[in-house]
Order: C-alpha cells, then sequence, then structure tokens
C-alpha cells in the first residue's frame, strides 16, 4: 500500500479550478517529483495535502487513513511537513527559535534535543548562526532553514516546494544532496514539486508532469529523461529536425 | 523649581505608563490580527468597575480584587474573539475595525445599565493611597511610584512571555508569517484567542491603574484616544515603542499643563506625534517593511 494516495482530487482558488482531477501515489521512503511550468497547480497539490487548501472533489490517504479535510496541525502531527515555496522562514525570529517553532507540536524533549543535533549535522551553517536573525540570512541558508525547520518535527513524509527557487546552481546542488541523504538516513519520504526539471528527475525516482492541473505522465524518472517531449519541453535538449531546422510549433504529444 | 519639575515629570511618567498599557494593548492585537481595537479603552472602564465593585462593595484586598480583575478581562477578551471577532475573520479590515468600535460604544452603555455601576463617578481605596514618599522638599506620591513599579513588572512579565515560552515565540512567528505558523501545526485560532485575553487583562490592569487618578466613570476609557498617538509614535507595531510613546505623551501632557496656558495640555501630545512622524514616518521603533522578493 503506498504511503500516500491521493485520488481525483479537484481543488479551486478562488473561482478558478487549479487542480482538475488528479491521482497519484507516493511509497513510503521513496523521492516522487512532480514537475510542471508556472500556474500548473503544483504548489495548489502541496497546499492540498497539507490542508492549507480544501479540495472539492477526491480523496487524500495517508498511512491508510483519510487526511482530506483535516486541519493542518492534524496533519502535521500524523507525519506530514510542508516546505513552502519562497523558504518562509519567520524573519524576526532567530534561527534557533524557528527551529524550535519547527517543533511547536513535539513535547519530548529528549527526542527534539537529538533532533536538532542531527540537523545541525546536516545543515552546519545553522549551528553557527543560531543566534541570528533569519531575514538577515542568505537565501540559500534561508532554504536551508526552512527545510531544517520542517525536519524538527520529525516528518514520515516532507513536502518540498521549488527548493532551488532563485539558488545559484552550485547551492541548488549542495541542497539536492541534502535531501538525498535526508532521504537515504532517515527513511523520510520526499514528495517534491520542481520547475528545476533537470535537478528533480536525477533526485527522484518516480515523476509526474502536471500541465494545466492534469497529469499528462507518470513515470520512472529514468524513462521521462528519455522522453523526446521531457528532453524538448523540460529539459531545453533540442534534437536536429530530420530538415535540420527547428521546428518551432511543434505539438507536445500527450495533448 | 527643581522639586517641582521633578514632581511634574514623575505624574507625567506614573501617567504614561497607563498610555502605554492601553497602547500595548492596541499594539498586540494589531501585530497579531491586523485589526485595531477601539474597544480597548472600554476593557479599562470594565476593569475598573469590576475592581470597584469588588473592593467597596465585597470589602475584598486590592490584591486579590486585581487578580480577579486581569482573570475576568482575560475570559472577557476570549470570549469576545471567540464569539463576536471570529466570526468576521476574512472579511474586509475596516468591517472589523468598525465593529470594535461599536462594541466600545456597547461596552460603555452597557456598564451604565448595571445596576450599581450607572453613569455616576466612584473611587476606591488602594494600599497606596494617601501615602507619601518624603525627600527633603520633594513629595512623592505612593500611588504614582506603584503605578510605575507595576508596569515594569507587567512589561518583565511580557517580555519573558513573548522571548521564552513557546506559546509566546509562536505568537510572534504568526505575527510575522501567518501562513509559515499554520505549516508549522501552530492554530492561529488559539493565538488570536490568546492575544485578546491578553490585550484584555492588559486593559483591566490599566483601568485599575487608572481609577485613583481620573476616577471610575463610563467615560473613562476615553483616555484610549490619548493612548492611540502613543502607540502611533512608538511605531505602530513595536511593543517597547507603545511603552516609550506612552511615557513621552504622559511627560509632555504633564508638563504643559503646568508651564503653558491652559488648553496646551490637551493637544501637545498631538504636536509631539505630528513633529515625531515628520521626523520619521514610522515611528520611533517602527521598522520600514521590508519585503524580499
Amino acid at each position: 500500500m503506498p504511503q500516500l494516495e491521493v485520488k481525483n482530487i479537484e481543488t479551486y482558488y478562488g473561482p478558478i479550478m487549479a487542480i482538475k482531477g488528479i491521482s497519484f501515489e507516493v511509497e513510503e521512503s521513496s523521492i516522487v517529483t512532480i514537475l510542471g511550468a508556472n500556474g500548473a497547480g503544483k504548489t495548489s497539490v502541496l497546499k492540498t495535502i497539507s490542508g492549507v487548501m480544501e479540495p472539492e472533489k477526491g480523496t487524500i490517504e495517508f498511512m491508510g487513513k483519510r487526511i482530506d479535510h483535516l486541519d493542518p496541525d492534524k496533519i502535521v502531527r500524523m507525519g506530514i511537513s510542508h516546505v513552502p515555496e519562497g523558504r518562509e522562514v519567520f524573519h524576526d525570529l532567530t534561527v534557533k527559535e524557528n527551529l524550535a517553532m519547527g517543533a511547536f507540536l513535539r513535547r519530548d524533549k529528549d527526542g527534539m534535543a537529538r533532533d536538532l543535533e542531527t540537523v545541525h549535522a546536516y545543515f552546519p551553517v545553522l549551528e553557527a548562526r543560531r543566534g541570528q536573525l533569519a531575514g538577515n540570512m542568505s537565501g540559500g541558508e534561508q532554504q536551508m532553514l526552512a527545510i531544517a525547520r520542517a525536519l524538527m518535527a520529525r516528518p514520515k513524509m516532507l513536502l518540498l516546494d521549488e527548493p532551488s527557487l532563485g539558488l545559484s546552481p552550485v547551492l541548488v546542488k549542495e541542497i539536492y544532496d541534502i535531501i538525498k541523504r535526508i532521504n537515504e538516513e532517515q527513511k523520510t519520504t520526499i514528495l517534491l514539486v520542481e520547475q528545476n526539471a533537470w535537478m528533480a528527475l536525477s533526485t527522484a525516482q518516480f515523476g509526474y508532469i502536471l500541465e494545466l492541473g492534469r497529469i499528462v505522465m507518470a513515470d520512472p524518472c529514468d524513462e521521462l529523461m528519455e522522453n523526446e517531449d521531457v528532453r524538448e519541453f523540460y529539459l531545453g535538449i533540442k534534437e536536429e529536425s530530420v530538415r535540420g531546422s527547428k521546428r518551432w510549433k511543434r505539438k507536445k504529444r500527450w495533448r | 523649581m527643581l522639586v517641582e519639575i521633578l514632581q511634574t515629570v514623575l505624574s507625567g511618567i506614573s501617567i504614561g505608563c497607563i498610555y502605554g498599557l492601553v497602547a500595548l494593548g492596541f499594539v498586540l492585537i494589531f501585530k497579531a490580527t491586523e485589526v485595531i481595537n477601539f474597544a480597548q479603552g472600554e476593557m479599562m472602564v470594565i476593569g475598573a468597575f469590576i475592581a470597584y465593585s469588588l473592593i467597596t462593595m465585597l470589602n475584598l484586598d486590592y490584591w486579590l480584587a486585581l487578580l480577579i480583575t486581569i482573570l475576568a478581562l482575560g475570559l472577557f477578551g476570549m470570549l469576545l474573539e471567540r464569539f463576536v471577532l471570529r466570526s468576521l475573520i476574512g472579511e474586509p479590515v475596516f468591517a472589523i475595525v468598525m465593529l470594535t468600535i461599536g462594541l466600545g460604544y456597547a461596552i460603555r452603555s452597557g456598564v451604565s445599565m448595571v445596576p450599581g455601576w450607572g453613569t455616576d463617578t466612584y473611587g476606591f481605596h488602594t494600599p497606596f493611597t494617601d501615602k507619601n514618599l518624603h525627600y527633603g522638599d520633594l513629595v512623592i506620591s505612593w500611588e504614582q511610584v506603584s503605578v510605575i513599579l507595576m508596569t515594569l513588572v507587567l512589561i518583565i512579565v511580557l517580555f519573558c512571555f513573548f522571548r521564552y515560552t513557546r506559546m509566546g515565540i509562536a505568537m510572534r512567528a504568526t505575527s510575522q508569517n501567518q501562513l509559515a505558523a499554520v505549516y508549522m501545526g501552530i492554530s492561529v485560532n488559539r493565538v488570536f484567542s490568546l492575544t485578546w485575553t491578553i490585550s484584555a487583562a492588559l486593559g483591566g490592569i490599566a483601568g485599575i491603574l487608572l481609577a485613583p487618578f481620573t476616577f471610575v466613570h463610563m467615560n473613562m476609557g476615553f483616555i484610549g484616544l490619548k493612548a492611540f498617538p502613543a502607540a502611533v509614535l512608538g511605531g505602530f507595531g513595536s511593543i517597547p515603542g507603545a511603552m516609550v510613546g506612552g511615557v513621552i505623551i504622559g511627560v509632555t501632557e504633564s508638563l504643559s499643563g503646568v508651564y503653558l496656558p491652559e488648553g496646551w495640555k490637551d493637544i501637545a501630545a498631538y504636536i509631539i506625534l505630528i513633529l515625531v512622524l515628520m521626523l520619521r514616518p514610522e515611528g520611533l521603533f517602527g521598522i520600514q517593511e521590508k519585503k524580499k522578493v
């Protein structure tokens, strides 16, 4: 049984239908990615899972239990932590206080202290800057803090919304290496939403492609990387056409 | 001469502390919910009347009455949030602000209808009434010193709460970034509820502290109109700013009441406010909104 099972959800963003009936599954301890362009509905999918948006139709099951229509704090308590797009750290709190907020629902002091050590081991810069205000840190450090803060809840599943946004390629690689380590060492399931298709496909095992609120492809990542359309439209690798010139208006085959 | 100045300044500081406490009530609610609660002054009215009833009618000890009043006002603020303001979440802010103005009127009228309260003016004895400290020519009333000391204690308690407790940090976090707080599993409803509880309790304490100076009356809540410039002066949204703003306005008022012609006392606060805002539009302790994109 998959750890997370999303069935036919439809979510509205005001009057706009942001998600038009999508279904997907995430296996325990795997890394799954959802790729899509701006406005495809990626963020809405994550928000619907973490309870910030409510689906009009469809069901979401986490470890066999329905979680759609639960309050966000209940969903965090069940083991799903959301790292939002654009970091969203608490600017006027120190790094230490931000991490404490990640563990807001926990009461086990010993476990929290242990997890703080683990988090510091993944992100040594956070230990060095523990007294600094989060708002004064660089974008990369804030992204690390956002991930670390979510880890402090000791989640079974981590929802990552565009961790590469606005970061230099070197930093993106650094953060992705840590995401992989977290998945391998902590066995935390990771659901990753990205525009940076190359990074996402080389990190995840399974990928979905989301366009305008619908899932148009679902395949293991190595197969997606070989797919002609994915290569052209998401990875930007242009293959020479028969006539040796680029066709500007080629149709995507999944439409 | 010097003695007179000292005494004027001291009485200014003590009344300023009360302005500051009311301003703090404004600021706490504004920071958490972006609503300005114009009924904050009326919390003082209720607080003062409850304390008056407990002390003169039931002959309770001052400190016990203080404690009961704080708890009663806290409960009142909590119920107000739960049953009135929560249903307006998501409505335009001006609608909620209008509602608080209406609440203020309703509370004032409500107080005047309670048997034994009405529209008369009352007073009650505190452990500090008619006690003075003598330092040579300088005579300091204990009433004023007690206000300053109790305000200091309150501020230290609040500071520790917001700095060191889990819920206090969560309240700061929520006021900075509500959505992120939701992602952490912080219940925003609980934070709002606690904010109104604390603000109402602060208003109640301010009412008790003010009672010996202005007496207990249904219109004593209008002092909120002076606490408001105090909050703006300090930079709306800043907790230390509210206290400093309150003290500045209190001292200005009391100095101009003694040394300037009749009438200056009531406008001095606003002149200072206009001057400060011309030089520093964000207020003394205000921070200009920085948004990183």
